[in-house]
């Protein structure tokens, strides 16, 4: 079994539940030699889930994986790694604490002696396989001292080393920059003629670029399978989402009547102690949406947590309305008319034990609409709550049950509908729409655009280009904590943006 | 079909948990060579066969009630009070303190300001755990600990030194005890003959009090919400840091407060042991009653029957009473487990799906015949 | 009174105080590099104090008698290896909140080894004139210095080690990688629950020589806090269990040398500096392992 090559893999009738979803209904994929199958899907369509299953980290409730046409049962990733199958996680797995050489390890049991690591051994190994793929890294390096483009290749790396000879790679580019991006697909169409590769995108250029048959997954099930170049991307996305989505754009005229938010030369420190934010200066206008780009861990957030007073501003300031509030308490900067809208939903935008109602109360308990002295109106909390509900169309069986049992996308609207009924004069959004389906992303857009047109001065704070350009009226790249240009939006291109967001500044 | 599912699911962990606790007591007792059924017979109703018995499960759970309503609102808070064993000798002494210089008060003042006394005195002594956790990131659970140990070096030395009765010195043993409180400072006995004493009203209305405080005003809905998620807490604007400080000062307040109501109403002056493990045995009344005034109430009541009921059974059986406390330990790795796997949705699904394939084959296996 | 004496006098004394602390909190390090905080630590003492008192107190005239001290050893160890086990059920398998769990696991060691005290034996009782013995209590303290350099070798240098500190930093990426994270943090718990055990040991048969309810009197607890004090390194560990054991001999020359002071602030000491060090430790920068506290779950999506 150790050294068979993987001809083909194949999927029948997977199915996984989970509390109540049905994640995986009944699928059935196969893959060949040297081929590249990319799964497409929405999020939540259940890639993962699916991929989980072929690593032996969730074990299916019914159906079979065959491999070269004979049944195999993966208890855990031992079995499948085994058996010449690994995978790249979207959240990389690896210790952040240990080396990348005592990562490759840890998962190597001919390296690890009795008593004593072998850490010549895999050294050695890691070089063998850096070399032969053109993978650079440095074996005694810690994970946590590099970037996220490095971790991925350490990622690579690793499962190499481990042996897998069928690689799937879920989400492997959504945190690269668009040069980082090309370079990775260049590399896996290298790496398939050695090899089986499953592409999890939800990117749809990339799936086309690089696959050569396609999955599309819908809510679980498998809703197309065939060959990629028979399709159009237009033809993809319409399978993906299952109608025609035709996302609300930002048509609005960029000219600045009066600065809202005024941000100028800050300085603030990373958990880590570093500059994270080093004169970081952007300024927001009444009825505008200035879209903030950058890789993740640039800075923004920082940014977006000093902005709510939750983190020490060592220099610089923050006007708000005129008004300075760099250092002011969240409680302060709430009142002064900033809403905000968390990078987490689920542990930072509601509190997930607490009802529905409570939680679209959660900022304005001390209000005298929701309390009379130290007493809480319960009533008047209710019926906010039952107006909210109708209004923001969110979808719960009842409003007492807790806010963490909702779904995403009505967490999401729990938390919109709580910071937009407080009126605010700017809202600051932190990747909001991440991980959401298409039809919640669209509720999203929509109600950031009638923001807007109400005299709201929002910053988004995204990582998906096409949100930024489809929602901005300019769009600022951060890197290193601070900005490197700022473009009107219909000057911004993807490519633009792509290499403000890599560092590169173009020669004017 | 589900939620019979979910009934039964719930009955099962619960079933589980219990045979769980009392079984690792049974196994205490075996290896004392005790039948373990005739020794929780004792324990469970000896203490209900007459009016001493009653009254005194009463007596133990008014400081149990008040220790545990503190206890619930710190854990609902975030922050775990381990240390009301500290706290109450730390009200007791206050308390004690207070009757003992200020004599020549009238009954309506003495008592109330020994009580008041004693309950600021333990929301000082948590207020320091509070403020090192808030402030410093000081795990509560060390210091509460490191401050039980410490109040009680300190009620030790103000009892064997400044706070002695003069008359042990003179003529008793040197017994560690304060002198007797005057009569102002005394809470007054329901039914007298008996030990029973009005404190038991206190700890009612306390309940009541605190059930309005954590459900009924926005400063409970901030408590607990800094408890149930910290991060969305903050950025709701609510202060945590204040509302860990908060809670472990009212947590400490109503320790205090127990401590004060127990030298007022019962012994009447300040003796050693006067907490008797009431700190701990709280956590156990906080936790069984699901950290809710309307459970706790009915958990005091349960786990006074046990402490009653381990001293009886000391007596008659000539099991230790330490056995209370392998009980309470028992009692709470059993709850905290069961109370996971209850809230676990993975599990139960697996179970109800696992259980609704049964009943499936069952029927159908049935039109078959 | 000379003060070179003095210092070696004190030294003598606080050396051998620091076994105990420094096996309980080596035991609670490994529980903690494995992301489980274990503050049951101090009920385990309790038990393994007092079977070890049970041993030499039981066999006292039989022919078994010149190896009671080893069998009271042994017994203890394997008492906590059990009460890590159970430990390891209620929050690995259970996933029960630790902070809590090890409250209750305290006290049931606590009450457990209170009530069969009471029961087989009675008040404080010293343990007979001890015999020679098979395991000098000499040699229990070497043997636990030495646990500091093999300690930091089987965390940094063995494959156990790493699979360790990676449950306790990133289980999932363990678990992706082929890493049993249940299996591993058993280990750690049993592991840790068998050095507890054997401090208990140390404290009844080689410490106070005798066996009372209260024995322990926090030092598991201390054994937690030194840990975080320790940064969850063997040698600073070891450090930190000298500095408090000398200073606990410290307070006890200077009662013997007569100077005037409550024993009741002489004997709160420890705690008190157990607050000071955690809260000047509480403010630094330096992190634990990033998952501690915290269970483990593989089918919970993320």
């Amino acid at each position: 079994m150790k050294q068979e090559q993987i001809r083909e893999l194949r999927t029948i009738g997977i199915t996984k539940r989970f509390p109540g979803i049905l994640a995986c209904d009944s699928i059935d994929i196969d893959v060949g030699e040297h081929e590249i199958l990319a799964i497409v899907g929405e999020n939540g369509a259940g890639k993962t889930t699916l991929m989980n299953m072929l690593m032996g980290l969730y074990q299916p409730d019914e159906g079979k994986i065959l491999i070269n046409g004979r049944e195999t049962r993966f208890r855990t990733p031992v079995d499948a790694y085994a058996a010449g199958i690994g995978m790249v996680h979207q959240h990389f797995m690896l210790v952040p604490s240990m080396t990348v050489a005592e990562n490759v390890l840890l998962g190597m049991r001919t390296y690890q002696k009795f008593l004593r690591l072998d850490m010549a051994g895999v050294k050695r190994r890691i070089e063998e396989i850096s070399s032969r793929y053109g993978l650079p890294v440095q074996p005694d390096a810690y994970i946590w001292q590099l970037s996220v483009g490095e971790q991925q290749r350490v990622e690579l790396v690793k499962t190499l080393c481990l042996g897998a000879r069928f690689l799937i790679l879920d989400e492997p580019t959504s945190a690269l920059t668009p040069q980082e991006t090309d370079e990775l697909i260049a590399l896996l169409k290298r790496m398939s003629s050695d090899m089986s590769i499953i592409f999890i995108s939800h990117k749809l250029a990339e799936v086309t670029a690089l696959s050569d048959r396609v999955a599309i997954l819908r809510q679980g099930r498998v809703v197309y399978r065939g060959s990629t170049s028979e399709k159009s991307i237009a033809q993809l996305a319409a399978l993906m989402t299952g109608h025609e989505v035709n996302l609300p754009r930002n048509e609005g005229l960029d000219s600045c009547e009066e600065p809202v938010l005024a941000i100028d030369e800050l300085r603030v420190r990373s958990d880590r102690g570093f500059w994270a934010l080093d004169g970081f200066s952007l300024t927001t206008c009444k009825g505008e949406i200035v879209g903030l780009a950058g890789v993740a861990g640039n800075g923004q957030r920082e940014l977006a947590d000093a902005l709510s007073g939750l983190r020490h501003v060592d220099a610089g300031s923050i006007r708000f309305l005129g008004r300075e509030i760099a250092n002011l308490s969240p409680r302060q900067i709430i009142e002064a008319g900033l809403g905000y809208v968390p990078e987490d939903r689920t542990t930072e935008g509601i509190v997930p034990a607490f009802s529905v109602q409570d939680n679209l109360v959660l900022k304005d308990v001390r209000a005298a609409r929701f309390s009379r002295g130290p007493f809480l109106k319960l009533d008047a909390i209710k019926r906010n709550a039952e107006d909210l509900r109708e209004r923001y169309d969110i979808r719960c069986a009842s409003l007492a049950v807790p806010a963490g049992s909702l779904s995403g996308g009505n967490i999401q609207k729990v938390i919109l509908a709580r910071e937009i009924a407080r009126k605010p004069a700017a809202l600051v959004a932190v990747y909001p729409t991440r991980g959401l389906d298409l039809g919640a992303v669209e509720f999203i857009h929509a109600r950031l655009l009638e923001l807007k047109s109400q005299g709201t001065s929002v910053l988004l704070i995204s990582e998906e280009l096409d949100e930024l350009l489809d929602l901005s009226d300019r769009i600022a790249v951060i890197y290193k904590g601070r900005i490197l240009d700022i473009l009107p939006a219909h000057q911004a291109t993807r490519q633009k943006l792509g290499l403000l967001m890599a560092g590169i500044r173009e020669v004017a | 079909m589900k939620s019979w599912f979910r009934v039964l699911y719930v009955l099962l962990i619960a079933l589980g948990a219990a045979v769980a606790a009392i079984g690792m007591g049974a196994i205490v007792l075996a290896i004392l060579g005790k039948d373990p059924l005739a020794v929780y017979t004792v324990i469970l109703t000896e203490p209900l066969r007459d009016m001493f018995g009653l009254t005194e499960i009463a007596v133990r759970m008014t400081p149990l009630i008040l220790v545990a309503l503190g206890i619930a609102i710190s854990f609902r808070s975030g922050i775990l009070n381990i240390g009301a064993e500290g706290q109450i000798q730390m009200g007791v002494i206050a308390a004690a303190a207070t009757a003992i210089f200020l004599p020549g008060l009238p009954k309506g003042l003495a008592m109330p300001l020994s009580l008041l006394a004693g309950t600021v005195a333990g929301a000082l002594w948590a207020g320091i755990a509070g403020w090192l956790r808030a402030r410093l990131k000081v795990s509560e659970l060390l210091s509460t600990v490191m401050l039980n140990y410490i109040a009680a070096q300190l009620y030790g030395f103000l009892l064997r030194g400044p706070m002695i009765d003069p008359a042990e010195l003179q003529v008793g043993s040197g017994t560690p005890q304060s002198v007797r409180l005057p009569r102002g400072a005394w809470i007054d006995r329901i039914i007298p003959g008996t030990r029973l004493h009005y404190g038991l009203v206190i700890a009612l209305v306390a309940a009541v009090l605190v059930y309005i405080l954590l459900w009924r005003t926005r400063w409970g809905y901030e408590m607990r919400a800094a408890g149930a998620e910290p991060k969305a807490a903050r950025y709701g604007g609510i202060a945590v840091e204040s509302c860990l400080i908060g809670a472990m000062v009212l947590a400490g307040a109503f320790a205090g407060l127990a401590g004060a109501v127990e030298v007022t109403g019962v012994h009447r002056r300040a003796i050693e042991g006067i907490s008797s493990g009431y700190g701990f045995s709280g956590i156990v009344v906080a936790l069984f009653g699901g950290l809710h005034p309307a459970g706790i109430v009915p958990s005091a009541f349960f786990f006074g029957l046990l402490l009653i009921g381990a001293d009886m059974t000391q007596r008659i059986m000539t099991v230790p009473a330490n056995m209370v406390l392998v009980l309470q330990g028992a009692v709470i790795l059993s709850i905290i487990s069961a109370k996971v796997l209850i809230a676990d949705k993975y599990l139960f699904e697996r179970f109800a799906r696992s259980l609704s394939r049964r009943v499936a084959k069952r029927e159908t296996g049935e039109h078959a015949t | 009174m000379n003060i070179f004496a003095f210092i070696t006098n004190v030294l003598s004394i606080g050396i051998p105080f620091s076994v105990s602390l420094l096996l309980a909190s080596t035991g609670e390090m490994f529980n903690q590099r494995a992301g489980i905080f274990n503050l049951g630590c101090e009920g385990i003492m309790s038990m393994g104090a007092f079977l070890a008192f049970m041993a030499p107190h039981t066999l006292q005239g039989t022919a078994l008698e010149p190896w009671a001290n080893m069998l009271g050893i042994l017994a203890a160890m394997l008492m906590g290896g059990l009460m890590g086990m159970l430990f390891a059920l209620a929050t690995v398998t259970f996933r029960a909140p630790q902070g809590i769990a090890g409250i209750g696991l305290h006290m049931l060691g606590w009450g457990v080894a209170g009530t069969l005290f009471r029961f087989f034996v009675g008040g404080v009782t010293g343990i007979p004139g001890l015999k020679p013995v098979f395991l000098g209590m000499n040699a229990l303290a070497y043997l636990a210095f030495l646990l500091v350099p093999a300690s930091w070798y089987i965390l940094f240098k063995t494959p156990w080690g790493l699979k360790v500190r990676a449950v306790g930093t990133y289980p999932r990426a363990a678990d992706t990688m082929g890493v049993n994270v249940a299996r591993t943090r058993y280990q750690a718990l049993i592991a840790g629950g068998v050095l507890a055990g054997l401090a208990g040991a140390y404290l009844s048969l080689g410490q106070a020589k005798m066996f009372a309810d209260d024995i322990v009197a926090g030092r598991g607890f201390i054994a937690v806090a030194l840990v975080y004090f320790g940064r969850w390194n063997p040698f600073l560990i070891l450090g930190g269990s000298l500095l408090f054991s000398i200073a606990q001999s410290l307070q006890l020359a200077i009662q013997v040398q007569g100077i005037a002071f409550p024993y009741e602030f002489a004997v709160m000491l420890p705690y008190v500096l157990v607050i000071l060090v955690l809260a000047f430790a509480g403010g630094s920068t330096v992190r634990g392992p990033a998952e501690l506290g915290k269970p483990y779950n593989r089918e919970k999506r993320v």
